[in-house]
């Protein structure tokens, strides 16, 4: 699975992955055997419409799971061990300090009774044993390393006298207090004006290759993850559809959902009437559809689909998908109808 | 500030005024029955209440004397000032009468908000931390019995159980403070106990949905994420935001038992404000009424503004609004 990947042991290596919510009306298969991995320096998209597990499966890794009503099975490896099999306290030490998190609202996400700077200094203090002085000084460090103009004195302000741009900035800061080696950014633009997002963008780019560290960019944009990920991970579902380096993703997509996603992607070239939806919404996951979960919306449904459904396979020069067409059919429609009308193949 | 400040003393004091304006409307304008023929003794003849008319200042039209209590407040009258006058019945000043009863009230409101702030908080914490245990559902329970049970049969049953039958306690009545703090004390708990038990239940309900409702914000979710411990993560990001509607609500439950914990002060005999009120006013006794609803309407006014001081205090976002 990892052929394509860089070299080196992973960072964070997710296998099988299943989540599971006990709910009242039944059982809600949230993610179902996800895998893939992250190393140093990259930048995982993670891509899906709402509900498709993307973000469930963050807050998997990050142990923000109640483990009362969901059901965690699988491995999340991380740094040679399994996050799953720690306990509620020693999840708590990796947390903020090997892996932290940003969130798609940054309004919300602030505590709005605290000072920025001290809600930074207290993540210092979560995980170290400084005094309050010294992680004060390193919040400030990190709020002007972030971009926050005169941060000393803004450190004294509350979360709502920041912009929603700046406030993503402090939650960033906040993020890389304790030099984590993974960064999880959950819809980090989704909140933002269109011309802070590119901005934000940039930031967690920057603080990849200066902090050295994996990123998963989770998000339901396209265009977001054509900017700065290395690899995409395309879920549907709970399920990986396609999985691959971003530039094959781009160039070569091989499932009619990364099509459709593709399709619906508004540029600057295309016109809104030029843009093509992908019809009906995403199923159940109460009740998920047999065989593809995929096949009820998909234009090039055939026999099998409905009844059996597609591992997640790799073709021959390519990167693993989950569609029974075959690899020349993926290709043939890739290049001679989507992959020509969006100007993409190469 | 100050300007702000001046601003809400000025708007209290028109409430007050208005609170007492509406009291004195309701007096003369549903007389049940003439303050006169107590004064009069057992045969009154109409000059002799014409007379006593005249001195209590009954035989004007009410706006009239309505401008002469308003004048003899401001002025003063032989008891000093504020002028409040005296009792029709006791003729005691009315000042005397309510410096006499206030300490009565306001122990009685000191140890009851002490403890259904404690017990209320508490409870409702250790409920919402414990959702959905055994621990939960039993001080739900407690909760659902403290809003249904009537203080003054919450309170028979107290007297009934720590004074006449395990004589635990003293019984009714009230010694004050300085002849004893023992007897005082010991006066004094199953008064706050009852009073207190209804506000406890309904504090802790609160502080439970609250923090139930703080703690499913994203802000939480980013304590969490930082890896702060779990009782960091209740105690000091999801209490402190579930707590400040509590201040508001516990300011006003204060003020108000000024004149009105009635029942708990006539169950206990403490004879404090709120029993002297409701006394008076069945005896037509206007000047006691007046003095107590000064005192409970000043209580609201000032700790409405004490509210919302603390509360800017407590919430930046309404600091700098």
């Amino acid at each position: 699975m990892s052929s394509f990947s860089g070299s080196g042991t992973p960072l964070l290596d997710v296998r099988n992955l299943s989540v599971r919510f006990n709910t009242r009306d039944g059982v809600v298969q949230a993610v179902s055997d996800l895998s893939y991995t992250l190393r140093r320096g990259e930048t995982l998209g993670v891509v899906g419409e709402s509900g498709s597990g993307k973000s469930v499966t963050s807050l998997a890794i990050m142990g923000l799971l109640n483990r009362a009503h969901a059901d965690v099975a699988g491995e999340i490896m991380f740094e040679g061990t399994d996050l799953l099999k720690l306990s509620k306290e020693e999840l708590r030490t990796v947390r903020g300090r090997d892996i932290s998190m940003i969130f798609q609202d940054p309004f919300a996400c602030l505590h709005p009774m605290y000072r920025v700077g001290s809600q930074i200094a207290e993540a210092v203090r979560a995980h170290e044993d400084v005094s309050k002085s010294v992680a004060q000084a390193r919040a400030l460090e990190l709020l002007d390393a972030v971009g926050i103009p005169n941060a000393k004195s803004r450190a004294r302000d509350y979360p709502h006298q920041f912009s929603g741009g700046m406030r993503q900035r402090a939650m960033i800061a906040m993020a890389l207090v304790h030099n984590p080696d993974v960064l999880i950014a959950d819809e980090p633009t989704t909140a933002l004006d269109v011309t802070v997002q590119a901005q934000i963008l940039e930031l967690i780019d920057k603080v990849k290759k200066e902090f050295d560290i994996g990123v998963v960019l989770i998000t339901h944009d396209l265009g977001v993850v054509a900017e700065t990920a290395t690899h995409v991970l395309v879920m549907y579902a709970g399920r990986a559809m396609e999985y691959g380096p971003a530039h094959e993703i781009f160039t070569a997509a091989q499932h009619p959902y990364t099509w459709g996603l593709l399709e619906s992607m508004p540029t600057v070239e295309k016109r809104l009437d030029m843009l093509v939806p992908i019809e009906g919404s995403p199923p159940s996951l109460l009740r998920p559809p047999p065989g593809c979960p995929f096949h009820p919306r998909c234009k090039y449904r055939f026999e099998p689909c409905d009844k059996k459904r597609p591992p997640l396979q790799s073709i021959p020069d390519g990167h693993p998908d989950a569609c029974f067409l075959s690899p020349e059919r993926k290709r043939e429609i890739w290049k001679d109808r989507i992959g020509a009308e969006l100007g993409l193949t190469v | 500030m100050l300007i702000y400040l001046v601003r809400r003393i000025l708007w209290a004091i028109l409430v007050v005024f208005v609170v007492l304006f509406i009291t004195f409307l309701v007096f003369f304008k549903l007389p049940n029955g003439d303050p006169a023929l107590r004064f009069a003794g057992k045969t009154p003849t109409p000059a002799m209440l014409d007379e006593i008319h005249h001195r209590l200042h009954l035989d004007k039209p009410w706006y009239i004397e309505f401008g002469y209590f308003v004048k003899t407040f401001a002025t003063g009258d032989q008891y000093g000032w504020p002028g409040l006058g005296y009792s029709y019945n006791s003729f005691a000043s009315v000042k005397s009468q309510i410096v006499y009863r206030a300490p009565r009230t306001l122990w009685l409101i000191a140890g009851a908000a002490t403890l259904w702030l404690t017990f209320g908080v508490a409870i409702g914490v250790l409920s919402a931390v414990k959702r959905r245990t055994l621990v939960d559902r039993l001080a739900m329970g407690f909760a659902l019995f403290g809003i249904s049970a009537p203080v003054f049969w919450l309170g028979l049953i107290a007297l009934y159980i720590f004074w006449r039958t395990l004589h635990w306690t003293a019984g009714t009545g009230y010694t004050p403070i300085a002849q004893g703090p023992g007897q005082w004390f010991s006066h004094m708990i199953l008064p706050w106990v009852v009073l207190s038990m209804l506000y406890t239940a309904i504090y802790a309900r609160m502080t439970r949905n609250n923090l139930l409702e703080t703690l499913g914000e994203d802000y939480i979710r980013t304590a969490r994420a930082k890896g702060l411990s779990e009782r960091r993560v209740i105690f000091r990001h999801g209490l402190r935001a579930s707590l400040t509607p509590i201040v508001t609500l516990f300011g006003l439950d204060v003020a108000l038992l000024v004149g009105g914990a009635i029942i708990t002060e006539s169950v206990f005999n403490l004879q404090g404000l709120g029993w002297m009120a409701i006394n008076s006013a069945t005896q037509q006794d206007l000047p006691i009424v007046l003095g107590v609803v000064l005192c409970t309407a000043t209580a609201v006014a000032f700790m409405n503004l004490v509210v919302d001081i603390v509360y800017a205090f407590l919430d930046p976002r309404v600091r700098y609004s």
